[in-house]
């Protein structure tokens, strides 16, 4: 009685993994049925470290998607955005990317920063599937550190790192006159040590002396040893290129140590925690590089923001200016090859020569870096005010 | 030398939040040779309590400190209840496996209630003062955490010293059966002893929040961490051991930065780990003991 109950229950066992294996086949082919759709994968940080960055984008690049298609769409066919979370994790967007190709999508918009773009980039060289990076700015994300060869299917549509320290070293010594500076990076990211070594080549071009470099590692939050001795050295410009959630303590830090001199960082900065974290009268005197500016007087610029605010009910950040732009380059890419297939798609982006972004005007170089212009912020009483537009 | 006298209170005040960690982990082990790495999460959940007191309820900084310290107290007698007494025979390595459950559970529940995103201490629940005295800047928050550290330290010498349940802990901590036969209830106190080391966890949350500004769910971890290193290198389960091993930490992590490089930093601290340990296995204040753990 016993043997035979079990094997019962083993036929039932088998009915059922039977039936799981059907229904798989049958979502297959629901898929196959609705390609009339243009799948974009959105594989960006919604939760963890740098949530702001990844919600920020995909608010932006939802948006663009949203015109797009209520405009006809893009070769007659709609799009249609799949949204992943990669939990700010490099080994994450990878498995996330993995599930995306799975989809069907043409392209995928995001991670944000580079070493999760790094993480996503095999599983896209792979399967020929081009990935469009907002914000991802360290240089080896599009070339390939050892062979020096471009990667054939990452592009991205921000500037690298090599020109936003560049960009803050000339700003440092042209428009502040500084003479001494000083480096205090995040050396646990590419991104950090990325900025501060162009930061130095430009500003020791330009005649500048940097006399110290210090460095600081994700999830510190005490920087007085450092800062004290930096206080002694009483440089006319610290250079602190890292993520918001230690600089804004960083910042207040120094401020209370009688720390006067300006300092400055990347679009790492770029969040709303700065002023609620370091308070506005410390972030007097600090300056970032960015992308883009919300105050820009480009019609453009006043329309994407208008459109933006509508919709979300808060001002657009450079993350949500790129993720917009970042779906409008996969567009012209898309009408450009005149097929929604991703190796067509990869040739057509490659060869983009002036394309009209919300953050400015942009060429893809050999490099699949897009030549355009970057801005320097100022914080100002707590605000955000554009100080100037550096051309490269 | 006033940078010097600058950089031994930046030093200072960081050793005090360690220390304070520290001691939770050294009075723990003490009595259950239990490593604790749940601890440092206590810490956070105290932060979290701390903030919450201080926005939704609008309590000054003192009161916020006293509530966190009794949710952690009671915090920290259910886990030990609920998670390390089913242990307590079996093997060590089971009840340290369970701790860093207890870890994890905690930090990824707090992600889960209150989202991963860090939360901005209060400006006005401390408003910060800057005592600019012969060229030294002395901030109003270091007095703070130095001096709450001291008191709470002090209060702890005298409940272990001269009370009548800090004798029962160090019966307990000497020998375990030999207590139960002299009556000592040893539940109610190990029970204690979470209490009193999760309370003063939860006061170096709340110092921290003050101190740095920020808390979040995974804010922890690396305090947690380097606690438990100040911990050992004072002589894990003694006491004092555990108060000279946080300061000593927080001032060899500032000196390093101050004087050498930061970024040799963590290196130089845990390399200073590295070499007690070869030469002294025991820790500074630890006794040599034939019997080997």
């Amino acid at each position: 009685m016993k043997k035979s109950s079990k094997k019962v229950a083993m036929l039932v066992l088998m009915v059922f993994m039977l039936a799981i294996v059907a229904g798989c086949g049958g979502t297959k082919e629901k898929t196959a049925d609705k390609a009339e759709k243009i799948n974009v994968g959105i594989n960006v940080e919604l939760s963890g470290g740098v949530a702001s960055y990844g919600t920020n984008a995909r608010d932006g690049a939802i948006l663009a998607i949203e015109e797009i298609n209520k405009a006809g769409g893009v070769l007659g066919m709609q799009i249609n955005p799949i949204e992943r979370d990669c939990k700010s994790v490099a080994d994450e967007a990878m498995s996330v990317s993995a599930a995306l190709v799975g989809e069907k999508i043409v392209a995928q918009i995001g991670p944000l920063t580079s070493g999760n773009v790094a993480g996503s980039t095999p599983v896209m060289m792979d399967n020929k599937i081009p990935l469009i990076a907002p914000a991802a700015t360290a240089a080896n994300v599009t070339v390939d550190d050892k062979t020096g060869a471009t990667r054939d299917y990452i592009f991205r549509v921000c500037f690298i790192d090599p020109f936003q320290g560049t960009l803050m070293a000339q700003f440092a010594a042209d428009n502040l006159k500084a003479k001494k500076a000083v480096i205090y990076a995040d050396t646990s990211s590419d991104y950090g040590k990325g900025l501060a070594e162009y930061f130095k080549k430009t500003f020791t071009e330009k005649g500048g002396q940097v006399i110290d470099e210090e460095g600081f590692v994700k999830d510190d939050r005490d920087f007085r040893a450092a800062l004290t001795k930096i206080k002694g050295l009483n440089p006319d410009f610290i250079y602190v290129p890292g993520y918001y959630q230690e600089v804004a303590p960083l910042i207040k830090q120094a401020r209370e140590l009688g720390i006067t001199a300006p300092m400055g960082g990347g679009d790492g900065w770029d969040s709303p925690d700065m002023v609620s974290v370091a308070g506005a009268a410390a972030l007097n005197n600090t300056f970032f590089t960015n992308h883009y500016s919300s105050q820009d007087k480009d019609p453009k610029v006043v329309k994407f923001v208008a459109a933006y605010k509508a919709k979300y009910n808060k001002d657009p950040d450079a993350f949500a200016a790129l993720g917009y732009d970042s779906i409008q380059l996969m567009v012209q890419g898309l009408k450009d090859a005149g097929a929604a297939d991703p190796v067509k798609l990869a040739a057509a982006l490659a060869k983009i020569k002036d394309f009209e972004g919300i953050t400015g005007k942009m060429s893809i170089d050999e490099k699949h870096n897009p030549v355009k212009a970057g801005v320097v912020i100022e914080f100002k009483d707590g605000a955000q005010v554009m100080n100037t537009r550096i051309q490269p | 030398m006033l940078e010097f006298i600058q950089q031994m209170i930046n030093g200072l005040s960081l050793g005090a939040i360690y220390a304070l960690i520290a001691l939770g982990y050294t009075m723990v082990y003490g009595i259950i040779k239990l490593i604790n790495f749940a601890h440092g999460d206590i810490m956070m959940v105290g932060a979290f309590v701390g903030y919450f007191s201080l926005t939704l309820f609008g309590t000054n900084i003192i009161v916020a400190m006293v509530f966190s310290m009794v949710v952690c107290a009671l915090l920290g007698v259910l886990i030990e209840k609920i998670a390390y007494r089913p242990l307590r025979n079996s093997t060590r390595i089971a009840a340290l496996i369970t701790a860093i459950g207890v870890s994890l559970f905690l930090e990824y529940a707090t992600i889960f209630i209150l989202g991963p995103a860090q939360k901005v201490f209060p400006e006005s629940a401390f408003p910060i003062k800057a005592y600019d005295i012969a060229g030294l800047s002395i901030l109003n928050k270091d007095v703070f955490v130095f001096v709450s550290a001291v008191v709470l330290m002090l209060i702890l010498q005298y409940i272990i010293k001269w009370t009548k349940t800090g004798k029962a802990m160090r019966a307990v901590s000497l020998d375990m059966e030999a207590a139960v036969l002299m009556g000592i209830s040893v539940d109610k106190t190990i029970s204690i002893t979470f209490a009193i080391g999760s309370a003063l966890a939860a006061a170096a949350g709340v110092m921290y929040g003050v101190y740095y500004s920020t808390v979040n769910p995974l804010m922890g971890i690396i305090p947690g961490l380097k606690a438990f290193v100040a911990a050992v290198l004072g002589g894990i389960g003694i006491i004092p051991g555990a108060m000279a091993g946080g300061f000593i930490m927080g001032l060899l992590e500032t000196m390093v930065s101050g004087y050498g490089n930061s970024l040799y930093r963590d290196a130089v601290a845990f390399g200073v780990l590295i070499l007690i340990l070869l030469i002294k296995p025991t820790g500074l204040f630890g006794k040599d003991s034939g019997e080997k753990v």
